[in-house]
C-alpha cells in the first residue's frame, strides 16, 4: 500500500520534470529558429495590426463588389457540389477497406497491415501535393481535384472508421457471432448498425473540411472558387477578392450548422 | 448434457490460464462459476462456444465435440448455445425486437440473415419471447432507450428464441443494481427449469451463487478447486478459493 503511494508521488514528479523540460525545449527552440531566421518578435507582434487595417481597407466589398455575386456563388456551389461529391464516394470506399482492415472485423493480419498503410500513405501526402501530381496527368480540370480530395479523403476515412468499428461494434459482433451468424451477417446486422451515427459525424466533418480544402486545391487547378479568388487577387481586384472568402466563410459556417442540427438528429 | 474434459488454455507460453479442467452438467442445471477476478472464468465460458480457441481437451454437447467442428458445424452447435454479457452487447441502434430476432441468424441462410427477413412465425416467437421477459411494450423502441436491466431481459430472449441447450452468462448482473440483478437471476432460473436447458453463469457475488445455483464450480490461477452443488461450498471452501482476503485486495 505505502509502496504504491510511493510510487505514484515519484512518477507524478517525474512527470512535472518531463513536462518542464519540454516546455524549456521548445522555448529553446524558438528562440534559436528566431535568431537563425533572423526574426525580431518583437517587430512581428507589431506589424500585425498594420497588416489588418491593410486588409480591413482592401479587401472590404464596396457596393460594386456586388455585381460579382452571382459568378462566385455559382463557383461556390459547384466547389461544394465537388467536396460533397469527394466524400461520399470516399466514404463508400472507405468503409469496404476499414471492414477488411479493422482489428475486429479484419480478415487477417496481412490485410490489417496492408490497409493501415495504404490509408496513411493516403493521409500523409499533403493535399497539395496530390493536386500538383494529378496535374500531370488529369490537367487543370475539376477532375483533377476531385481525385485529389478523393484520395486524401480516403485515407483518412479509412483510419476512422477502422478506429470506429474497433471502439464500437466489437461487443455487438461478438454476441452475433456466438449466436452462430455467419461473417456477412454480423456485418450487416451489428457492425454497420451499430456505427452508422459515428460514421455520419464523420462523413458531415470531412464535407466541412473539403469544402474549405477544394477552395485550396482549386487555385491550383483553377476550377471552382478558388480559381476565380485566384484570378480576383491576381488582378488586384481585391474587394472581389475579399467578397469570395466572405461567401466561402458563410457557407462553410452553414454547413457546420446544419451539419450540427444533422448530428443532433441522429446520435 | 455438457461435458468438459482436460480442457487448457494458455494465452502466453509458459502462463496457463486454464489447467485440465474437468466438468459435467446435466439439462435443468443452473451451474455458477466462480474466482477471484483473472481466475480464468471468462476463458472457460469462451471456450465452451469456441470463441476462444482452446489448446487442449474435450468439450461435448449431448456427445458432439465442439472443439473439433468444422465451421459450418460449428455454426450449427453455437446456435444451440446461448450467451450473454455483462455489458449485454446488443445492437443498440437497432429495435428491441430486430434484437431478440438476431438470435434467429445462425438458423437463415446468408442473404436473408444479411438483409434481416424473418419469418412470421420467428417475428411471432420473438413477440411471445418479450412478453415472458415482460418486455412487450417496448418491443418496437430502441434499446438504447432502455435501462441495463431491461437491456439483459432483452439479452435473454435473444438467447432463448436460439432454442438452446445451454445458456453462457458472463458475469449477467455485474452492471445491474440490486433489484434488477434479482429479477434477472430469478428469471434465468425460472426458464432453466421451465425449459430443461443448462445454464452457465460467471458470478464474482458468492452469496447470488449460493441462492440461485445448484452446481458451483470454483476457479482460482486457472484450476478447478470446487465442484460441487452449492450447500457444500462453506467459509472453508471459499478462503481455498479466494485466498487470505489481503493477498487478493488490491491497492486502491
Ligand atoms: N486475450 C488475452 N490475451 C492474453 N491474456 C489473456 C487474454 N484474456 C485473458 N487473459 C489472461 O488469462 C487469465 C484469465 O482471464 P479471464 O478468463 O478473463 O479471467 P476471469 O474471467 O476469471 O476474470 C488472466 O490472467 C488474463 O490476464
Ligand atoms: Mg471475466
Amino acid at each position: 500500500m505505502n509502496g504504491s503511494k510511493l510510487t505514484a508521488a515519484k512518477y507524478l514528479g517525474h512527470k512535472r520534470l518531463v513536462q518542464s523540460g519540454v516546455l524549456l525545449l521548445v522555448g529553446l527552440i524558438y528562440v534559436v529558429g528566431c535568431y537563425l531566421l533572423k526574426f525580431d518578435t518583437i517587430q512581428g507582434a507589431l506589424s500585425i495590426p498594420k497588416a489588418f487595417s491593410w486588409l480591413a481597407i482592401n479587401f472590404m466589398p464596396t457596393h460594386e463588389s456586388m455585381s460579382y455575386l452571382p459568378q462566385i456563388l455559382n463557383k461556390l456551389f459547384e466547389t461544394v457540389l465537388m467536396a460533397i461529391a469527394s466524400v461520399v464516394v470516399a466514404a463508400v470506399i472507405a468503409i469496404f477497406f476499414a471492414i477488411l482492415g479493422s482489428k475486429v472485423t479484419g480478415i487477417n493480419k496481412f490485410m490489417q497491415i496492408l490497409v493501415r498503410g495504404i490509408a496513411s500513405f493516403f493521409r500523409n501526402i499533403p493535399l497539395v501535393a496530390w493536386a500538383m501530381i494529378l496535374l500531370f496527368s488529369f490537367k487543370q480540370s475539376n477532375f483533377t481535384g476531385f481525385l485529389a480530395l478523393l484520395l486524401m479523403t480516403i485515407g483518412f476515412l479509412i483510419r476512422a472508421f477502422m478506429e470506429i468499428i474497433e471502439d464500437e461494434a466489437g461487443e455487438a459482433m461478438l454476441a452475433l457471432k456466438a449466436t452462430g451468424a455467419s461473417y456477412f451477417q454480423v456485418i450487416f446486422q451489428a457492425v454497420i448498425p451499430q456505427i452508422i451515427p459515428s460514421l455520419i459525424s464523420w462523413i458531415l466533418y470531412m464535407i466541412e473540411n473539403n469544402v474549405r480544402d477544394a477552395t485550396l486545391v482549386g487555385i491550383l487547378t483553377g476550377t471552382g472558387i478558388g480559381f476565380i479568388f485566384d484570378l480576383y487577387y491576381k488582378s488586384f481586384r481585391f474587394d472581389a477578392a475579399g467578397i469570395t472568402v466572405l461567401s466561402i466563410i458563410v457557407v462553410v459556417i452553414i454547413l457546420e450548422t446544419l451539419s450540427n442540427q444533422i448530428r443532433k438528429v441522429i446520435l | 448434457m455438457l461435458e468438459v474434459k482436460h480442457l487448457a488454455k494458455s494465452y502466453q507460453k509458459d502462463k496457463p490460464a486454464l489447467t485440465d479442467i474437468n466438468f459435467k452438467i446435466d439439462p435443468g442445471n443452473f451451474v455458477a462459476i466462480i474466482g477471484p477476478s483473472g481466475a480464468g472464468k471468462t476463458t472457460i465460458l469462451r471456450s465452451l462456444n469456441q470463441l476462444i480457441k482452446d489448446d487442449a481437451g474435450e468439450i461435448l454437447l449431448d456427445g458432439e465435440d465442439i472443439r473439433s467442428a468444422n465451421k459450418s458445424e460449428l455454426r450449427k452447435l453455437r446456435r444451440q448455445i446461448g450467451m450473454i454479457f455483462q455489458n449485454y452487447n446488443l445492437v443498440e441502434r437497432l429495435t428491441v425486437l430486430e434484437n431478440v430476432l438476431h438470435g434467429r441468424l445462425g438458423y437463415k441462410s446468408t442473404l436473408a440473415g444479411v438483409m434481416g427477413r424473418y419469418t412470421e412465425d420467428e417475428k411471432r416467437e420473438a413477440l411471445d419471447l418479450l412478453d415472458k421477459v415482460g418486455l412487450s411494450e417496448f418491443a418496437l423502441q430502441r434499446c438504447s432507450e432502455l435501462s441495463g436491466g431491461q437491456k439483459q431481459r432483452v439479452g435473454i430472449a435473444r438467447a432463448l428464441i436460439q432454442h438452446p441447450k445451454v445458456i453462457l452468462c458472463d458475469e449477467p448482473i455485474a452492471s445491474l443494481d440490486l433489484a434488477s440483478s434479482q429479477v434477472v437471476m430469478k428469471m434465468l432460473k425460472d426458464l432453466i427449469q421451465e425449459l430443461n436447458i443448462i445454464c452457465i453463469a460467471n458470478l464474482h457475488q458468492i452469496d447470488l451463487a449460493k441462492e440461485h445455483a445448484d452446481q458451483i464450480i470454483g476457479i482460482r490461477h486457472g484450476k478447478m478447486v470446487f465442484n460441487d452443488v452449492a450447500d457444500k461450498l462453506d467459509q472453508a471452501a471459499i478462503t481455498e478459493l479466494y485466498g487470505t482476503a489481503v493477498e487478493e485486495k488490491e491497492p486502491a
